[in-house]
């Protein structure tokens, strides 16, 4: 009988403890120290909320970069990825399908699509392509935004921006923020329209 | 049982052991041991299929084979238990001869019966004379004789067994030589010592040890999950549209299995007991063999076994203004009669260092007196010719005789007491002589160690076994002979019951000790010992109390023991070892010979997993044949040394441990790809596939 | 592999191997109950608890009462998070009205968190509340990597005690697992996690309009504080569907690298705690030495295989179900770290993984997560090898075996074996049946081989409690969220049971002092035989469905056949 309740008792307290006043801790800490990064580092225009520079959204025009293929299409609920194996028919389908397509999209770009751009990533919602693929891009972006060839400086300079090298030089791998390269387009060279 | 080695080549013993290995094959007797269970449940399994496919006109050659070759293992198996049994009932046999089935004389009251010996009850006597077999285990409790043992150790000198003290034991099926004694029957029939033995070695009595048991387990256990993995293999294969016939799937299971430990597991045990057999010690369970070879202490009696037994004169040292001659002449004439070996070294040493004859003294002459408890001294008293008395001498203890010195008026030198102590700081004994009113100095008698002794003590230690010696002594003489023999510790003043507490005490600290003994005061102790080995010579309370007899009554002879226990364990973990390493070879011959075809490609040879055939064998056929002929004749292989048992060493664990691990760990994982890979060439050579 | 993330991985395993000695010698204190320079801080609350638990902490129990005890506040955990899974939409903090849960997944997901596997039939941001991720999940993190450790306090006790039945406080070893472990280790990693970008709130989803016109609902939660415990407690269970790949949950590479070195660090520093409480260090880095081994072997096979390119699909770097922020080399690393240790967590899709390291992946977790392992439980794992071998070796040098001067006996051997082999027949039961059923085949996502090795992945994740998946095999049926929930049961407990049995008997027994004969667990030999027994008993059983899974993919990868 001492044994239940102890156990209950103590089962309550670390309820209480663990998954109470320790997560709400961390928010109330999340909230003075680091109060925008923990709402999801989200990017707005004026009060509207565009997206989170750490989520990937659909770009499908040709006037702005695009991301890497998303086996969720992009929607953020559920994440998910396509779980194909290494011999996969489908995945290799799938890869064939995006190349072709890239292809015929890039048709004056004579070199080889950029492999990340075959591929889709681990949740559906990577915001970077690799530098190769933004620079693979580039032309026909360049291209449906008629810009002229001393733009093209000032987009290889956007591009520049937008890529996140190594943290501190070490950590993780380098790429292209595609959002973040898409939205300095847009301030850069106007909001295209349809 | 010396000299009765049978041996390995008998011809009779191998068409016995062959006879009974078929025996064995009872599914009774298979279940006991389960991974031979489960290969005899295969090769069934098998068998059945090969005959139904030939019912139907389907001949598989390579079912037959399997078959055949699955029987084999099994029968290669029983063989090793069955040489392993039928090397000890041959020389139960033997013994058997000697159990006495004739007539005996019991005493009831005051008069003699004629009874058959089988119907000799616990505490009925007997009398034994000339030429009468003993017709149980007893106890002396009248006469003395002279009694031949080598029915039961081989040794044809006869032994004197008397009345009280730690002689009085006597054997069942041993032989009265001469003269009368009176026995007290201690053991039923069917529990005498002999009888014990027979059991033993026919393996009637055989329960499995700690060890084989937490062995079996894990054999058990790897059976189970491999039996598991064999029958998924199947549904895996089935996924990947690989076909996967039964018989292949049960030769793989088996080959898998740890057949080659199963099979021999119990020949290791019986053959550990026969080894020790062999060596005239009689165990009264596995379990204690087992111990015996994890001893960390040994206690061992001083007296005769790290001594001669007896203490030696080895000097006279004369008090001032006597002369050494004339003290030596007194304590050989004070010893001419003292039959121990302590007098009959006196009357030796002066003979040696001063050429004196003993004088024959006429009984008119002299009066002896003889050594009493009370007086702790022993000596002469030589008569004149009306009785009076002209010349006493003594020896004896040291404080008796200067008691007696100062009563008769006399001193103790000082010059001498300084000799005394030196004496005994030395483990020595001084013996004072004393002649008419005077000490005429003292004889330094000396315990002497017996010769190679200090280099086995030296042998336990590197097996890590401390050795303490137990002695009546005083400390200081203790220390002295300790020092000497080269033993750990030493226990000075013993009585039983420190003994018995340091018995416990370290037990208690988690030792494993093992103790030898032969009195009846060691029974307590033996009793209380993890190994207690009792001399065939001591009392029978000592034999019972102790859990293995020496029939040599040799005292070093634990030193023989802990190496079979040891080697014993050795033996089943190499073999343990040497199984399961042979798995991956196993694995390397029969995986890719089954999934060969695996997802081959239109107009290929070889799926893409061939290329794990790094063995590169004939056919998938041949390949599992192959590794199923080397499952099988590695038993027969492996017999001699699990009746031999691995060599043991005395040396360090850890190079123990490398050095078997480096023969049957490595060994184990190459041996079978050599092997399997000339069973290959050998049977594509003569076309068996 | 690039220069930057042989770089990455040398920072990872100095920092490692940094730490460990100074969590480990921190832990050791905690629990036996020295002072530490936190106590000032939390031995007020620890006695507060206790006197309102009404527990004397001087009281201990022996292993049964001990294994009620730990059976009775599991079975509250169970309770507890499965009544609020199917409950949640009458509660509170739902702000996305998400429905309740199933009862099938509401079973699986229980068992799941309080075995300590972290096996995710769901996807978190639309499945659960944000009252179940705290109140049921975060709970059961701790919880359950807190048991785990004390299990593996009582082994050690078990060892080092001699002739006496009491094995510790349950309680208390849990109590202070909680409050000076895994607690402010949390709380520090959630910080370093907000500095990167992890998301800790408890808003309603928002819903983002973006540059092309479309809408996008993005998850919002209290994400961080879940992390931080799932990547130490080696639980696993992710704050959204795709775990440490959502950019939410593992923004950066300095998160990634943090999160990663997470995953091994408690399991690390118990081997050297081990070792301190012990005495016998030498020992402990023997252990060490096997285990980094072994994972040093299986990381590079795993790197190496996922630098290869592959010729089916006719691209040289597999980038399919990674992110590229976290590369192949974090990726292939972290894969190695969670299926090592039985955290679970992936920050990349396993079953995507080319087929050699989705072939190790499931190599190390098949060996029944004694690499590092998870909480505890990893180290009481391996020591059930340990005793194994010792045993072994013991015969090989003529001696009754004895670990630590205790000797081992029929009934010890028993229980190792028990406990080796129930989370492997279960894996070969359940993986054969998945296969013979017509169930399971309708829930593979891929096709030959591949799909083998998913069945298998499930299975092997499940009843070795590593929680991690080949994910595209649908486990979220209910005869899958039961059958693997009772998967994870048994290689919670039957390992578990065996270990305090084992712990109890061996603390009956009296330690006999080591002599030269006695064989020495502190060498390179023992190393070696260790590794050997590891590498032949744990894997012996599972050669011919790796061989028929990944090791023929691999093979059928390099020949171009598709599936």
């Amino acid at each position: 009988m001492k044994l239940i309740w102890q156990a209950f008792s103590l089962f309550a307290l670390f309820t209480c403890l663990t998954g109470f006043f320790y997560p709400l801790a961390v928010t109330g800490l999340a909230q003075v120290f680091f109060n925008e990064k923990s709402h999801g580092s989200l990017i707005k225009d004026e009060d509207k909320v565009i997206g989170s520079a750490l989520i990937a959204q659909k770009f499908s025009r040709p006037q702005y970069f695009w991301p890497r293929p998303s086996a969720s299409d992009f929607g953020a609920n559920p994440s998910g990825a396509s779980n194909q194996g290494p011999t996969s028919r489908k995945l290799k389908a799938d890869i064939d399908k995006r190349r072709e397509e890239l292809k015929a999209k890039h048709d004056l770009n004579l070199s080889e699509v950029p492999e990340d751009l075959l591929m889709a990533s681990a949740s559906g919602l990577d915001p970077h392509i690799s530098f190769a693929a933004a620079q693979f891009q580039l032309q026909r972006v360049a291209q449906a935004r008629s810009l002229k060839q001393e733009s093209m400086l000032k987009l290889q300079s956007l591009l520049e921006q937008a890529a996140d090298d190594r943290q501190w030089g070490v950590f993780g791998e380098p790429g292209v923020n595609v959002l973040r390269l898409n939205r300095a387009l847009d301030e850069t060279f106007g909001k295209m329209e349809k | 049982m010396k000299n009765k080695n049978t041996s390995l080549l008998d011809s009779s013993l191998y068409m016995e052991s062959i006879g009974s290995a078929f025996k064995k094959l009872h599914p009774a007797a298979m279940i006991k041991n389960p991974v031979m269970f489960v290969t005899w449940v295969g090769a069934g399994l098998t068998t059945c299929l090969f005959f139904s496919h030939w019912m139907f006109f389907k001949f598989s050659a390579f079912e037959l084979q399997i078959s055949l070759w699955l029987w084999f293992t099994i029968i290669f198996a029983n063989f090793a238990e069955a040489l392993a049994e039928g090397r000890g009932k041959a020389q139960a046999e033997g013994l058997k001869k000697n159990r006495v089935q004739a007539f005996t004389r019991k005493v009831v009251g005051k008069l003699e019966e004629k009874v058959l010996a089988t119907s000799l009850k616990k505490g009925d006597v007997v009398i034994c004379e000339t030429g009468d077999t003993i017709p149980s285990d007893g106890e002396v409790i009248e006469g003395i004789a002279s009694i031949d043992e080598s029915a039961i150790t081989g040794e044809s000198a006869p032994v004197i067994r008397e009345s009280g003290g730690d002689r009085s034991a006597v054997t069942g099926g041993t032989k009265v030589i001469s003269d009368r004694i009176v026995i007290r029957i201690t053991a039923e029939i069917g529990e005498t010592f002999l009888d014990r033995i027979i059991g033993l070695i026919e393996n009637a009595e055989r329960q499995k040890t700690p060890n084989e048991i937490a062995l079996t387990i894990v054999l058990c256990a790897l059976t189970i999950i491999l039996l598991l993995a064999a029958t998924t293999l199947k549904i895996f294969a089935d996924y990947s549209h690989i076909v996967v016939t039964i018989p292949v799937l049960i030769a793989l299971l088996v080959c898998l299995i740890p057949t080659t430990i199963g099979g021999l597991l119990s020949a290791i045990g019986i053959a550990g007991m026969d080894r020790l057999i062999r060596k005239n010690v009689i165990a009264k369970s596995g379990r204690a063999i087992e111990a015996a070879g994890d001893i960390d202490i040994l206690l061992i009696d001083k007296t005769g076994t790290i001594t001669l037994g007896n203490r030696m004169a080895v000097a006279f040292i004369a008090a001032p203004h006597i002369l050494e001659e004339e003290l030596a002449e007194a304590a050989q004439l004070a010893s001419l009669s003292d039959e121990t070996p302590e007098g009959r070294s006196i009357v030796v040493l002066a003979k040696e260092n001063f050429q004196l004859r003993a004088k024959t003294l006429r009984p008119i002459e002299s009066r002896f007196v003889p050594f009493s408890a009370q007086t702790r001294m022993s000596g002469v008293d030589v008569l004149l010719e009306n009785g009076q008395v002209e010349r006493e001498i003594r020896k004896g203890a040291v404080d008796a005789i200067k008691t007696l010195v100062i009563a008769k008026g006399g001193f103790f030198p000082s010059e001498l007491q300084v000799a005394v102590d030196e004496i005994g700081a030395s483990g020595g004994t001084p013996l004072a002589v004393f002649d008419n009113h005077k000490v005429l100095g003292v004889i330094h008698l000396k315990d002497v160690v017996k010769g190679g002794i200090k280099e086995r003590f030296a042998e336990l230690r590197k097996m890590g076994i401390r050795t303490i010696m137990i002695t009546g002594d005083n400390p200081m003489t203790a220390a002295a002979i300790a020092a000497e023999a080269g033993v750990d510790d030493f226990i000075a003043e013993a009585t039983p019951e420190s003994k018995l507490q340091k018995i416990r005490d370290d037990q208690r600290k988690g030792f494993l000790v093992a103790m030898t003994g032969d009195g009846t005061n060691d029974a307590p102790a033996l009793a209380q010992a993890d190994v207690g080995v009792a001399m065939n010579t001591g009392t029978q309370a000592a034999r019972e109390a102790g859990n293995m007899v020496d029939l040599d009554s040799s005292p070093t002879k634990v030193i023989d023991i802990v190496e079979t226990g040891k080697q014993l364990l050795m033996t089943r973990g190499a073999l343990t070892t040497f199984s399961i390493a042979n798995d991956l070879a196993k694995y390397f011959a029969i995986l890719p010979a089954i999934f060969m075809h695996a997802y081959i490609v239109d107009g290929e040879q070889r799926g893409p997993l061939a290329a794990l055939d790094i063995m590169s064998l004939y056919s998938p056929e041949s390949a599992i044949l192959s590794a199923v002929i080397f499952n099988a004749l590695i038993i027969v292989f492996l017999i001699p040394l699990a009746l031999r048992g691995v060599s043991c060493v005395a040396s360090s664990s850890s190079a123990l441990l490398r050095r078997n691990l480096l023969i049957y760990g490595l060994g184990g994982i190459f041996l079978p790809f050599v092997g399997i890979k000339l069973i290959d060439v050998v049977i594509t050579f003569i076309h068996l596939v | 592999m690039t220069s930057s993330g042989m770089l990455q991985i040398g920072i990872y395993i100095s920092l490692l191997l940094l730490l460990t000695p100074l969590l480990g010698s921190y832990m050791a204190k905690v629990f036996v109950g020295a002072r530490t320079f936190l106590s000032p801080l939390f031995s007020p609350c620890e006695r507060a608890i206790y006197r309102f638990c009404l527990i004397n902490p001087a009281e201990e129990m022996n292993w049964k009462k001990y294994a009620w005890s730990l059976v009775l506040l599991t079975g509250l955990g169970f309770l507890a998070t499965f009544f609020l899974q199917i409950n949640q939409s009458l509660l509170p903090l739902n702000p996305q009205h998400l429905p309740d849960v199933p009862y099938a997944l509401a079973f699986n997901t229980a068992i799941s968190f309080m075995t300590n596997t972290n096996w995710q039939a769901y996807s978190g941001e639309s499945t659960l509340s944000y009252l179940v991720q705290m109140l049921a999940l975060t709970v059961q993190n701790f919880v359950s990597a807190a048991m785990g450790i004390a299990a593996l306090l009582v082994l050690i006790r078990g060892i080092t005690r001699n002739k006496t039945h009491e094995l510790g406080n349950f309680w208390v070893d849990l109590t202070r697992g909680i409050l000076y472990v895994l607690l402010p280790l949390s709380i520090i990693f959630s910080l370093l996690l907000l500095s990167q970008g992890v998301i800790q709130n408890l808003s309603p989803y928002i819903t983002a309009h973006t540059l092309e016109g479309l809408e996008q609902l993005l998850p919002m939660g209290p994400a961080a504080s879940q992390i931080a415990i799932k990547q130490l407690g080696t639980n696993g269970g992710g704050f959204f569907g795709v775990n440490s790949a959502h950019p939410f949950e593992n923004p950066t590479g300095i998160s990634n690298f943090l999160e990663a070195l997470a995953i091994l660090l408690i399991p690390s520093a118990l081997i050297y705690m081990f070792g301190l409480m012990l005495n016998s260090r030498r020992h402990a880095w023997m252990i060490y030495l096997v285990t980094i081994g072994i994972f040093a072997l299986c990381a590079s096979v795993m790197l190496w295989s996922e630098y290869l390119p592959n010729p089916a699909l006719g691209v040289a770097q597999m980038l399919e179900g990674k992110e590229l922020r976290i590369g192949i080399t974090n990726s292939a690393w972290w894969a190695a770290a969670t299926t090592a240790a039985s955290n679970g967590s992936v920050n990349a899709m396993h079953d995507s993984l080319s087929p050699l390291a989705g072939g190790m992946a499931m190599f190390q977790m098949l060996l029944g997560e004694i690499i590092f392992g998870g909480a505890g439980s990893g180290l009481y794992g391996m020591l059930l090898f340990v005793l194994l071998t010792v045993f072994l070796a013991g015969l090989m040098v003529g001696r009754t075996p004895e670990y630590m001067g205790k000797k081992l006996g029929a009934r010890e051997i028993k229980m190792v074996l028990l406990a080796i082999i129930a989370p492997s027949a279960t894996v070969l039961i359940g993986a054969g049946l998945s296969i013979a059923l017509p169930a399971g085949l309708n829930s593979l996502a891929n096709q030959g081989p591949h799909g083998l090795s998913e069945i298998l992945y499930t299975w092997g994740s499940a009843a070795n409690n590593n929680g991690s998946a080949f994910a595209g095999f649908n486990a979220n049926t209910d005869s899958f969220n039961i059958f693997l929930g009772v998967a994870m049961l048994i290689g919670r407990f039957a390992v578990m049971f065996p270990v305090l049995a084992i712990a109890g008997s061996l603390a009956c027994k009296q330690a006999a002092p080591t002599s030269e004969t006695t064989f020495q667990a502190d060498n390179l030999t023992f190393a070696i035989l260790l590794v050997s027994v590891i590498l032949i008993i744990g894997a012996l059983t599972f050669i011919p469905a790796l061989a028929l899974g990944p090791v023929l993919e691999h093979f059928l990868m390099n020949t171009r056949q598709l599936f």
